[in-house]
């Protein structure tokens, strides 16, 4: 019973920051139907600036806590999100419009050119982060094994929480946020009833960019290493959790994000820790199989 | 507001040939300050692992260079658009249009022209071992694009995890040769039987699925095939991989400098003298073949009521159902196909290599063979040649580059796309389009 709450405090915290990534897919193909397949190599890039931007903290002087997480998270949201605006700019805009494929092909060239831009200018090994927040709760002890809450893991769930508020409220209230779901219903309506379409697929990639982001700062202070090629793994299981959850639909993408995380962990504490992926991605064929649509996502009528 | 997205919006009308200059110095200057930002961290402070942790270093010269560079080219795109303002695209459509209208018209002879200069290069005199093992290596992609070409160009079935089924008819080939002893031509139809039935198991839950949904969950395949390799120690010995496989025969005659009592070599049998450039001469035709099986076969079944099916089907599954073309089941045969063609080429690899280890077979092989067959034009058959020629051999003559190769991969495969979206020889015109411009996501695929 302790050993099963532990695991799922861990799953639910590595849900989190899978289902943060999972928002970017779900809202970029929700607006444009296409897979950004460079999304993970976005997070991937977000983790790698807020580990320097931590360093570069650590050499300003300020070490304290929530300050400095307060100042990296900024930081890294906005760098980041600069490098989703660019990619969709200079990978997708001119392929608007044009063929199925052309845009998933043009994606996956940018996730190798991220990636080896990436190793090419920080090196191929292993980045190392010191613990930046130590310490938990005890939560519950029995004889030599305690259950623990980490703060860090509080940290990321609650900021988790918070973004996910804010963000629904971002798309349920704001003007961007109807401009958003007019997009999605149907691109050519909204654009003559005078919605800047071009406009709202940028700050979607933005607000996927910046989520991703942060989804990069939790993975670094979470695990503490980081190398350029964390983002293809994450990226294909946040769009499972995307996929699980009914594509397009955002609650739908956290709550996918929490069950492939709940299901990685719980798989590698009472099975193999080498097959984790090999279930995670088994949950995504047999979802597929038996509802096609995720688990909140409304189906999709076929019209000829 | 237009809402035409891909033509943008520009700050002069057609004909108007004056040079606003302030608007294109604030162009390049918006393009400065954003790779500025995009190259802050990334590009400007290196970590370096020390002793303790991590160590920055500062590289603002590297910066001011990349930012310099992208100003200066967003100033001469500017220029460029300024000057000539829309003529320049259309132009250079056109043209490419009619260099690919070309080549297709050439193609009915080059074809043949372009075989016989395959058979004949290893007999001409700068056949050295390198130009050989290149061509080699080309011919191997071009064999996997062409079974790929199968399942994405003709059925129109995007399939990201087509390396699965190279790695289990390298990992059946090499299995069967190691442990059963079965040379290599024994073993190659079995290795292709082994993926095709691979693809009928993967495929026959999966092929319901929409083209996107499909590509991510082969995506997923590949993955999983590769993790399965990876950790079944005692059968695929995980990641030490499989070595000492047999090298492949001429009808029984070894490629040995020094063979084992009673085994005669293609040098003794044929009175020459040893060369280890024969063996590899001899994979090489061993692939053209197998290559010429898999053009020629796809030529012809396309002529098939199962190669049109796949096609119609490409183009409008519905109307497909209602015609009476079950679905699932044409679909199904064209991913046994490409598996099982994939499967060759993996038990050609495995021979070839001699190793073989699931380093070989991750997702960035399935990109290349994908990018092979979208970038040649969906569809083509010279295409894919040309495209292997271009991505195979040039990122291979550009080895010296050895770090920047797969960058400029990367950065080719987004250009060649922007490019020309449809590949560099589409095979077929769009299709009529309800709407011009397609701003919805309606065209077909």
């Amino acid at each position: 019973m302790e050993y099963f709450t532990q695991q799922l405090i861990n799953g639910v915290t590595l849900g989190s920051i899978y289902g943060l990534i999972a928002i970017g897919y779900t809202m970029v193909y929700g607006i444009i139907g296409m897979i950004n397949f460079a999304h993970g190599d976005i997070f991937m890039i977000g983790a790698f600036i807020a580990l320097i931007s931590f360093l570069v903290l650590g050499l300003a002087g300020i070490t304290f806590v929530p300050l400095a997480l307060l100042i990296v998270l900024v930081v890294a949201m906005m760098f980041t999100s600069i490098y989703g605006w660019a990619v969709e700019r200079l990978a997708y805009r001119p392929l608007r419009g044009s063929f199925r494929l052309a845009p998933l092909i043009s994606a996956i060239g940018m996730s190798i050119f991220l990636q080896n831009y990436v190793q090419l200018l920080q090196g191929a090994r292993v980045k190392p982060l010191p613990p930046v927040v130590q310490g938990g709760f005890t939560v519950m002890e029995r004889g030599d094994f305690t259950v623990i809450v980490s703060y860090l893991q509080i940290v990321i769930v609650v900021v988790t929480v918070v973004l996910m508020g804010a963000f629904s409220m971002l798309i349920a209230r704001t003007s961007l946020g109807r401009a958003q779901r007019a997009c999605e219903q149907d691109r050519v309506m909204a654009g003559l009833l005078g919605i800047n379409v071009d406009r709202t697929i940028s700050l979607t990639f933005v607000t996927g960019a910046a989520l991703a982001a942060v989804a990069g700062l939790m993975f670094v202070i979470y695990y503490g290493v980081i190398d350029f090629y964390i983002g293809f793994v994450a990226g294909i299981k946040a769009f499972t959790a995307a996929v699980l959850g009914g594509i397009g639909s955002l609650p739908g993408a956290m709550l996918g994000g929490i069950l492939i995380g709940l299901i990685e962990t719980f798989w590698s504490a009472y099975f193999t820790i080498e097959y984790k992926d090999v279930a995670a991605f088994s949950i995504l064929v047999l979802v597929l199989i038996f509802r096609p649509n995720g688990l909140l996502g409304s189906p999709e009528i076929e019209k000829v | 507001m237009a809402v035409v997205p891909d033509a943008p919006a520009r700050s002069i009308a057609p004909g108007e040939r004056r040079l606003d200059l302030a608007a294109v110095l604030k162009e390049a200057a918006i393009a400065g300050l954003i790779a500025l930002a995009l190259g802050f961290f990334i590009i400007g402070l290196k970590t370096d692992t020390v002793p303790g942790g991590l160590a920055l270093k500062g590289r603002w010269d590297w910066v001011a260079i990349a930012v310099a560079v992208v100003v200066a080219g967003r100033l001469a795109i500017a220029l460029r658009r300024q000057m000539r303002p829309q003529a320049a695209s259309a132009r250079r459509e056109e043209i490419a249009n009619r260099i690919a209208d070309g080549v297709k018209t050439f193609a009915r002879y080059a074809g043949p022209a372009l075989v016989v200069m395959a058979v004949a290069f290893p007999l001409t005199p700068f056949a050295n071992r390198y130009y050989v093992d290149i061509a080699t290596l080309v011919l191997t992609y071009i064999m996997l694009g062409w079974g790929l070409n199968v399942v994405v160009g003709l059925a129109g079935l995007l399939d990201l995890g087509y390396v699965a089924f190279y790695a289990i008819g390298a990992y059946s080939f090499a299995l069967l040769a190691i442990h059963l002893d079965w040379g290599f031509w024994v073993a190659l139809p079995f290795a292709g039987c082994c993926a095709a039935l691979l693809g009928v198991l993967l495929g026959f839950p999966v092929l319901r699925l929409r083209g996107d949904y499909l590509a991510i969950v082969t995506l997923a395949f590949g993955e999983m095939i590769r993790i399965i390799l990876l950790n079944w120690y005692h059968v695929t010995r995980g990641p030490d991989g499989l070595s000492d496989i047999p090298r492949p025969s001429f009808f029984g005659l070894e490629f040995a400098r020094s063979p084992e009592e009673g085994v005669e070599t293609f040098h003794t049998f044929f009175g020459l003298d040893y060369q280890s450039l024969h063996r590899i001469v001899f994979l090489y035709y061993v692939i053209l073949a197998l290559a010429l099986v898999t053009n020629f076969f796809t030529l012809r079944i396309r002529k098939l009521p199962i190669g049109r099916a796949w096609e119609a089907l490409r183009e409008d599954e519905i109307a497909c159902r209602s015609l009476g073309i079950n679905p699932t089941n044409t679909k199904l045969t064209a991913f046994a196909i490409g598996a099982m063609f994939g499967g060759f080429a993996g038990a050609f690899f495995a021979t070839r290599q001699g190793f073989i280890s699931p380093e070989s077979f991750t997702f960035i092989e399935s990109a290349v063979i994908l990018a092979i067959v979208v970038l040649g034009g969906m569809g083509s058959q010279i295409g894919v040649v040309i495209a292997a020629v271009l991505l195979i051999g040039g990122t291979e003559v550009l080895r010296e580059l050895e770090e920047f190769r797969m960058l400029a991969f990367g950065a080719a495969m987004v250009a060649i796309m922007v490019w020309r979206p449809r590949g560099l020889l589409a095979h077929r015109d769009p299709t009529v389009r309800l709407h011009q411009a397609g701003a919805g996501g309606g065209s077909p695929p």
